[in-house]
């Protein structure tokens, strides 16, 4: 007790320089926390990934179609249940700066593969009869104040013209972490309007989407639709949702191991300020530390308060530094949200906030700690001030 | 007259040097002398003549290169650095000539830090340093921290601690050195009291004449060598 009473007291002698430092801290948790939560957010897509979803897609590249012929094939595979398809239409609303996911689905089949787009009845039904429909996230529709029945212009790039759609659904995602931010056609809207302008065109799809009836049998059903089209025109290859996901994920992959690499960096930037802040205190201290050595304490005792000051100064930063996260992500989540689905701080940052902060704090007080526990009574009493 | 009791010190050959790169500096050679229970002793000397250096061996802050230290008939010159320190915390006391308070610490709880090394109870703990801040009259003052004290008052809550584990000795290393005369008076008829009435053994180190007139022996280090013993 009377060593926690001393090492509280001695944490705040100097208040500039601990409060200084505590701020340092808290500033390095948040940029911390934030870039772990921007690391995982990366890989939620493929976190949410359902084991009973396979894609399908061309062997050479996504950019390449597969014929939509496939499809019935593909559904006498064994172990299929749903086959669905769609292609990536890949507009623009307004400009590129209103960047949103937009792709065209066989409406029904889509729906019923991907049951964490929640839409009410009333909005599905609409959707699915009219061939001009679309539905969109709730978010997407917040941001541009969209309503049921307002027709919403893109143009597009892949697919060029003006394409008019008409608002019939607003999705909500299962989870917080679904997508809510992009834009469902028809895919028949699409190819009818290619048999007009592009014939060579239509009759084609980006990808298929395959249900399997149990998660065990999907590496097999991927074996099994690759082999079928095999020395075909259209090779394809087919992987689980996830991986999928994740080949998406590789091709940022730099990004993320930079943003990695930044985060680290950020910690070990402050255990040196802290180290440095460690040291001049337990240097100004060096008559106190010999005094009480003076008085019979040992070393341990010293070493214990010099890093009990350390460790609490460390974890106030900390602990400032992970409350300060949480308006700090919900703003990036409100102001950056056509970048982020959702942007959380999960109970693993925390955790990691919480473990940055308790190794600052060891670490800083090593040197001093040792330098303290090793001088000489004599060589420290000599020291004044 | 015949003593009746062995003296409390007994220092026997004692020699200590210091090296600097390939150089050895003698600093004590040949020391041999005693110190009976309830003596104030004054080591005086020009500075580097070695008498702080033969404070810290007595008080067991530094080992003799060879020789014998003796305080109440244990060989602290045999003992590991662990069992110093703990020899330390209920042997010596300690007073120092910029006091050495811990600046986060009331004037109790400094007095109270030597009392953290032994067995007793937090009940026990207060009634010593109530005790030792009676004596020296700073009963009024425990709750003060030593930047609100003078400089006087805190060389009184410095003699306060020294005493509070009951001490077999006391070294002093100049205590009155950083007083105005007034106080320094002060300190130095509390450390006669201290002999005089509570019978402590006290090994100063001084400067200042009027300071040694106060003690009962006085003893001169020249160059490392006791040469005299002043009356």
């Amino acid at each position: 007790m009377f060593f926690l009473k001393i090492l509280l007291r001695n944490a705040f002698r100097h208040k500039l320089r601990t409060t200084l430092t505590i701020t340092g801290i808290a500033i390095a948790v948040i940029a911390f926390g934030l870039l772990r939560s921007l690391v995982e957010l990366w890989y939620v897509g493929a976190e949410r990934s359902s084991a009973v979803r396979l894609v399908t897609r061309n062997a050479i590249s996504l950019v390449f179609p597969l014929p939509l012929s496939y499809k019935d094939r593909i559904k006498q595979v064994p172990g299929v249940k749903d086959v669905s398809y769609g292609s990536w239409f890949g507009g623009i609303y307004i400009d590129e700066k209103h960047f949103f996911a937009n792709y065209a689905v066989e409406p029904k089949s889509y729906l019923e593969l991907y049951p964490e787009f929640v839409l009410p009845p009333a909005q599905k039904a609409a959707f699915i009869r009219d061939r001009r429909a679309c539905i969109v996230g709730q978010k997407l529709a917040d941001r541009y104040g969209w309503k049921i029945g307002d027709v919403i212009t893109i143009r597009g790039t892949i697919f060029p013209g003006q394409w008019e759609f008409v608002l019939r659904g607003i999705y909500h995602g299962a989870e917080k972490s679904t997508e809510e931010r992009a834009l469902m056609f028809h895919w028949d809207y699409l190819n009818e309007q290619l048999r007009k302008t592009s014939p060579l065109r239509a009759d084609q799809v980006g990808f298929y989407m395959i249900g399997v009836t149990n998660p065990d049998l999907a590496a097999q059903v991927a074996v099994d639709v690759d082999r079928m089209f095999k020395n075909s025109l259209a090779e394809t290859m087919t992987e689980t949702e996830r991986a999928f996901n994740l080949g998406f994920i590789a091709m940022t992959e730099a990004i993320v191991v930079a943003i990695q690499i930044v985060s680290y960096v950020v910690i070990v930037i402050i255990m040196v300020v802290a180290a440095n802040t460690m040291a001049m205190t337990a240097r100004e201290r060096t008559t106190e530390y010999a005094t009480l050595k003076t008085l019979g304490f040992g070393a341990g005792r010293i070493a214990g308060i010099i890093f009990g000051e350390s460790v609490v100064i460390s974890m106030i930063g900390g602990v400032l530094g992970i409350l300060l996260t949480f308006p700090g992500a919900h703003w990036i989540e409100v102001e950056l949200i056509q970048f982020f689905p959702s942007f959380t701080v999960s109970p693993l940052t925390v955790y990691l906030d919480l473990l940055a902060a308790l190794i600052v704090g060891t670490v800083a007080a090593i040197f001093p700690a040792w330098r303290a526990t090793t001088i000489t009574v004599a060589e420290g009493l000599r020291r004044i001030g | 007259m015949e003593k009746l009791r062995p003296p409390i010190v007994v220092i026997k050959d004692l020699n200590k040097s210091y090296r600097r790169g390939s150089q050895i500096i003698p600093v004590l050679s040949n020391i041999t002398f005693d110190i009976d229970e309830g003596e104030f002793l004054a080591l005086m000397g020009p500075s580097g003549s070695g008498k702080s250096t033969l404070l810290n061996l007595i008080a067991g802050l530094d080992k003799p290169d060879s020789g014998v230290i003796r305080i109440g008939g244990l060989d602290i010159s045999a003992l590991g650095e662990a069992e110093l320190a703990l020899w330390r915390a209920s042997n010596v006391g300690f007073i120092f000539q910029f006091y050495n308070l811990i600046p986060v610490l009331t004037a109790f709880e400094n007095i109270e830090l030597p009392l953290l090394l032994t067995s007793l109870s937090k009940r026990e703990r207060k009634e010593h340093v109530e005790t030792a801040l009676q004596v020296v009259n700073l009963t009024d003052r425990m709750d003060h921290y030593p930047a609100q004290l003078s400089g006087g008052q805190q060389q009184r809550v410095a003699i306060a601690r020294a005493i509070v584990p009951d001490p077999t000795i006391i070294v002093a290393d100049e205590p009155t050195g950083d007083l105005d005369k007034a106080s320094a008076r002060e300190i130095l008829e509390l450390m006669e009291r201290l002999v005089h009435e509570m019978g402590k053994t006290i090994i100063m180190v001084t400067h200042d004449p009027r300071a040694a007139e106060k003690a009962h022996v006085v003893r001169n280090l020249e160059k490392g060598v006791l040469n005299n013993v002043l009356p």
